[in-house]
């Protein structure tokens, strides 16, 4: 049996060219950056050459606006806790959307130990912030505002553009977590009005490991991890030059074929939408147009997620769920009930997210996995409704 | 979003459930929810002298919560109402070769509702 692989939301497999540009880096280039002599040079050289292409992947002032991290989680951090800690003065409260990522809402959510508070913004059925609430709920008090350029559960796209006037007339920083969205959406800080950025380096098809926060030029930052003085002394460690050379190249091949990809695997990913949704008592969630070209996710009334995942992973298929039985917590996904599902609803959820090995033959096999997995699970089930 | 590592049993009875359905005018019926995560299972049985000669159940719930119920069916299968009655948790994640710790709560379900299918049954008696 094929095994097909829709879960690149979770992970994406290294790009070969990637590993092949980055491997010396790994094996022959030892110096440290930091190090003078040459070996430290070349090394420097190359983490100087990543940052430049990460600064033009998202059109940055200039490569000094871009700081290495270990990941996502650790820009997310670096990115609200550096910047409402050093800003305090000028405002204690933090909004953020109900639907973000776990590594953005932990972080806000500790910052009110030390006395912020913590805003939460509603986001509508779709996944979309309420921009109504928006001119409420940030105020002058808010010192940053943390919206995801797009969702990995619900596939859902912000529009970054407007929700960043409302935000700057309130005189707070922006900050925007794009690790979902930055290797299927071209992003330009400048145009966008974007003060704060993250970047993962494996949602690009770059080694894991790697991590950006872009920083707008006059934003004053406190460090969260302390050494050496790295990165301009907000993140200190020697940088893991492996994953940020090839994270750099990363970006540089996505920002060369974004547009062909996108327009290679959409195509798929409606036809897989089209059909699954023919199944009695499906639904798809997040923005039916509004969303993430790779993205299709669903819920299935009367059965559980962690059972789909199961079954479709014997059918040969690797998908992903946030239903409340897969999560450590037993607690169903935030996202799902911030879009206002309720519990049970929320429990029958089905992400499908597609990436560079899927083929359009895949796609048939996919939706009769589907159509074979609900009805069965629905044949074992109580629930009619 | 974590995929769960089950044994090789509880994969067969999740994916070949024995017993599965409903059962019309059953002697006893028992439903139970699950209050961690939200899951529902419901177990039909018949007796004969004392005997449970038929079980059958529905459930609404993860994988291990479907393989437990199928397991709970087939051990009660056969045995006195008393015996049914001692069955517990355990039991069925033993004859399951066990369960990950964050899913023990499944097999609780499991027993609960076939407890609550024989309490039922001897209601009914009683009532008779
Ligand atoms: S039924 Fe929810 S975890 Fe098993």
């Amino acid at each position: 049996m094929t095994r097909i692989y829709l879960d690149h939301a979770a992970a994406v497999p290294v790009d070969p060219r990637v590993i092949e540009f980055a491997q010396p880096f790994l094996s022959q280039i030892i110096g440290n950056p930091s190090s003078l002599h040459s070996a430290g040079l070349a090394a420097r050289q190359a983490l100087e050459e990543a940052r430049q292409k990460i600064a033009r992947f998202i059109n940055a002032e200039d490569e000094h606006t871009i700081l290495f991290t270990s990941g996502a989680t650790e820009a997310n951090n670096l990115g609200i806790r550096g910047t409402a800690l050093r800003n305090k003065t000028k405002g204690t409260a933090v909004a953020v959307s109900a639907i973000e990522h776990i590594s953005v809402l932990n972080p806000v959510k500790d910052l009110t130990k030390q006395g912020f508070t913590m805003v939460s913004l509603p986001v509508d059925s779709t996944g979309c912030v309420k921009q109504e609430d928006l001119s409420n709920l940030v105020t002058k008090d808010t010192i940053l505002t943390s919206i995801q350029y797009a969702n990995n559960e619900i596939g859902t796209i912000q529009p970054i553009r407007e929700l960043s006037k409302i935000i700057h007339d309130h005189g707070s920083y922006l900050h925007v977590d794009a690790t979902a969205a930055a290797a299927w959406i071209p992003i330009d800080v400048r145009r966008d009005g974007i003060d704060l950025l993250t970047l993962s380096s494996n949602d690009l098809a770059g080694p894991q490991g790697a991590g950006v926060l872009y920083v707008k030029p006059g934003i004053k930052l406190q460090p969260i991890i302390l050494g050496g003085g790295q990165e301009k002394g907000l993140r200190s460690g020697t940088e893991n030059l492996f994953a940020i050379v090839g994270m750099g190249e990363a970006a540089r091949l996505i920002q060369q074929e974004q547009h062909q990809e996108r327009h290679r695997l959409q195509p798929m990913r409606d036809t897989l939408i089209k059909e699954i949704l023919t199944i009695d008592r499906s639904f798809l969630t997040g923005h039916p147009q509004h969303r993430l070209p790779h993205h299709a996710s669903f819920r299935f009334s009367g059965i559980e997620g962690e059972s789909i995942l199961l079954n479709m992973d014997i059918e040969g298929i690797q998908i992903s769920t946030g239903s409340a039985c897969s999560s450590k917590t037993l607690e169903p996904s935030h996202v799902l009930l911030a879009i206002g599902l309720k519990h049970e609803e929320a429990h029958g959820s089905m992400v499908l997210t597609l990436g560079r090995s899927t083929t359009p033959d895949q796609i048939p096999q996919v939706i009769q996995a589907t159509k074979k997995t609900v009805d069965r699970l629905r044949a074992l089930s109580p629930l009619t409704m | 979003m974590t995929q769960v590592g089950y044994s090789k049993k509880v994969m067969d009875h999740f994916m070949n459930p024995r017993n599965v359905g409903v059962i019309e005018n059953p002697d006893g019926y028992g439903k139970v929810g699950n209050p961690v995560c939200g899951d529902v299972m419901e177990i039909f049985i018949k007796v004969h002298n004392n005997i449970i000669t038929d079980i059958k159940f529905r459930t609404f719930g993860c994988g291990s919560a479907i393989a437990t119920s199928s397991m709970v069916t087939e051990l009660a299968k056969g045995k006195t109402l008393d015996e049914a009655l001692r069955l517990t948790r355990k039991d069925v994640a033993d004859e399951l070769d066990g369960l990950p710790p964050q899913k023990m709560h499944c097999s609780n379900l499991a027993a609960d509702a076939l407890h609550a299918a024989i309490k039922n049954y001897q209601q009914k008696q009683k009532l008779k």
